[in-house]
């Protein structure tokens, strides 16, 4: 049965409260909690959910990172992925080489399905599993919340903004997941260990033959953003609704 | 000289406002030239109403049986084909343009502006990062064609009175038969759209079951305003998907935000930071919400909420 690759993207963890640095270069990231972004976690499960039910084969968890990515490829082993792979960076590639990478892979590996995040929760972009589906000509279905396989074609449901869509997709495509897709199960001490011995490749862009674009979207600055400031507190029902006419809202 | 196409989003024969938004943000680009496109079996209502947007030069349509739907696959190509006539492609950050753009951008072979907030230039732009924790101004390469996303909650939509010709576009693209629409659900149909809506109350996990969520509605409906959830309402299933607000939800920016028993989590405070004025209803004086709300009241929202309802019904909304 063809592999289902799944993208393991390492960012700061979403409990933290990321602040800009000083200089504007960037965010703080020293002795801050990194994690598997959370829409990866949700598309990990899924995928290891349909290789239980005997619907895809190997999990082959893929990061684009720096070295210590391998922690959180790590993590995904033990939740369950076979193997993992680290196309290793010295500085993060932007959506559309990321999307080259994931083609590259899909070539090598001929999966079935490709289940990418909706979103990764630093740049916030969204980009990169509609790229890719672009690149290799294959559907997209993004924002799955419920992913139905029936042979050659699949059926999802997406989370739009008028409600839920649902769509039917040659196989072999691109998912892309939103949040209410699956709850993402524990990882248990013993898969801690066997995740030990699992295989963890670790290769460059060169390898795949993919060069970040000479040309790419830079970015110059960062800054914090406008603060908004605390308000008044009101005692009750009477004084909110006073409150509200003084500010012109009613 | 920057010449803007703008995708259209739009909905049985209905232009979406997010599309006279977009308009907007391309007009803060000197000197822009601003074309939107219309995808559709039959463009004619749509159009007319894209027309209409002042600072609009024409308005293109696609008419194919295959533009019934929205389908990403199947548009994008279209799309492609259009913007090499063009310096800028456009379109919402809706789920319409989150799931269309990037695509388009591939097929063209350059990158994407997801978000933008503001235009500092043809090429520059800021944009929100880390749940809008970091806003970060990027450059996009000169002499690339420029696809983004615009944050519908950072922009006024334009005003009407233009008069934009309207003609009929031919593009050469092989569309993909691999994708198929099969249906749509929409759980809050009959009420207020939650990223137009002017008002916007929403319940957070304090509420704790579907039933007692529809304490909101009255409330809602007393003030004339949509209804909005945290995600944890969503995930327990007390509200539709399609009412979550913050950062993997719906951006808005209504003139009054009511937040009750929401804790103001970084990820739902990303979906109101432009609202006018938030109002926080929660028991817990230390509640984050608290530090971003203009009035804040410390309390029951069981109690609180129907007598707020009654004292806003008294008044006549
Ligand atoms: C990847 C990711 C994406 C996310 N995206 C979003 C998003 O887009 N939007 C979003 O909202 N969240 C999002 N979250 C979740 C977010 O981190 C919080 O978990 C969530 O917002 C909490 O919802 P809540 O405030 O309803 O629940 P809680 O944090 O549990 O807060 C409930 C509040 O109700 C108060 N309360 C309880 N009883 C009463 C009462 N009777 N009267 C008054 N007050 C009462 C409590 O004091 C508490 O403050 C995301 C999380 C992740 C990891
Ligand atoms: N550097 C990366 N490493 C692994 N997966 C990635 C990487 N960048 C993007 N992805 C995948 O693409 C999704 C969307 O990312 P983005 O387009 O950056 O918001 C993520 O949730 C991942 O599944």
């Amino acid at each position: 049965m063809s592999p289902i690759l799944v993208g393991v993207k390492r960012v700061i963890d979403f409990s933290v409260r990321v602040r800009v640095k000083p200089d504007g270069s960037g965010v703080m990231t020293d002795g801050v909690k990194m994690s598997i972004n959370p829409f990866d976690e949700i598309a990990l499960e899924e995928a290891l959910r349909l290789k239980e039910r005997n619907l895809a084969g190997e999990v082959i968890a893929i990061g684009i990172g720096p070295g210590e990515a391998q922690q959180q490829l790590r993590t995904a082993l033990a939740m369950g992925a076979d193997r993992a792979v680290l196309v290793q960076v010295d500085s993060p590639v932007e959506p559309l080489t990321a999307a080259q990478v994931f083609l590259k892979l899909v070539q090598k590996h001929q999966p079935q399905l490709v289940i990418l995040g909706k979103q990764a929760i630093d740049d916030d972009n969204g980009q990169t599993g509609q790229m890719l589906a672009a690149l290799w000509d294959r559907p997209q279905a993004t924002f799955a919340s419920k992913v139905e396989i029936d042979g050659e074609r699949a059926q999802v449901t997406r989370e739009v903004d008028a409600g839920l869509e649902t769509i039917s997709i040659d196989l072999p495509a691109v998912v892309t997941t939103d949040l209410r897709l699956n709850e993402p199960r524990y990882i248990k001490l013993p898969d801690i260990m066997k995740a030990k011995k699992k295989p963890l490749d670790v290769i460059k862009l060169s390898d795949l033959g993919v060069t970040p674009p000479a040309q790419s979207i830079r970015t110059l600055k960062f800054e914090p953003p406008a603060a908004r400031s605390r308000g008044v507190m009101v005692k009750d029902a009477a004084e909110l609704v006073a409150a509200l006419k003084q500010r012109g809202v009613l | 000289m920057s010449s803007v196409l703008i995708v259209a989003e739009h909905f049985q024969g209905k232009l979406n406002p997010s599309s006279a938004k977009c308009v907007t943000c391309a007009k803060s680009i000197a000197g822009a030239e601003i074309d939107i496109v219309v995808l559709a079996v039959d463009a004619a209502a749509v159009a007319k109403e894209a027309a209409a947007l002042a600072g609009v030069r024409r308005v293109l349509t696609l008419e194919r049986p295959e533009n019934a739907e929205a389908l990403a696959a199947v548009w994008a190509p279209q799309i492609a084909e259009l913007a090499r006539n063009y310096s800028h492609v456009f379109g919402p950050s809706t789920t319409f343009g989150k799931d269309l753009l990037p695509r388009v951008a591939a097929l063209l072979g350059v990158g994407q502006i997801s978000d933008v907030m503001a235009v500092e230039s043809a090429q520059r732009f800021r944009r929100p990062v880390y749940a809008a924790n970091a806003v970060i101004t990027v450059e996009a390469p000169a002499g690339n064609i420029v696809v983004a996303t615009v944050r519908t909650a950072s922009y006024q939509p334009a005003a009407g009175g233009g008069t934009a010709s309207i003609e009929r576009a031919q593009v050469n693209a092989t569309l993909p038969t691999h994708t198929r629409f099969v249906s749509r659900s929409a759980a809050n149909a009959d009420r207020p759209d939650l990223q137009t809506a002017t008002r916007v109350v929403s319940g957070g996990r304090a509420l704790a079951s579907a039933e007692n969520f529809k304490l909101l509605y009255g409330l809602a409906d007393a003030l004339g305003a949509a209804v909005g959830a945290s995600r944890a309402a969503v995930d327990a299933g007390y509200a539709a998907n399609d009412l979550q607000v913050g950062q993997t939800g719906k951006i808005i920016a209504p003139e009054l935000y009511v937040a009750l028993g929401i804790s103001g989590a970084i990820q739902h405070l990303t979906g109101i930071k432009d609202a006018r004025t938030i109002v926080a209803v929660n028991k817990d004086s230390e509640a984050p919400i608290f530090e971003v709300a203009d009035i804040g009241l410390v309390g029951d929202l069981f109690q609180i909420v129907p007598e707020l309802e009654r004292l806003i019904r008294a008044r006549g909304g």
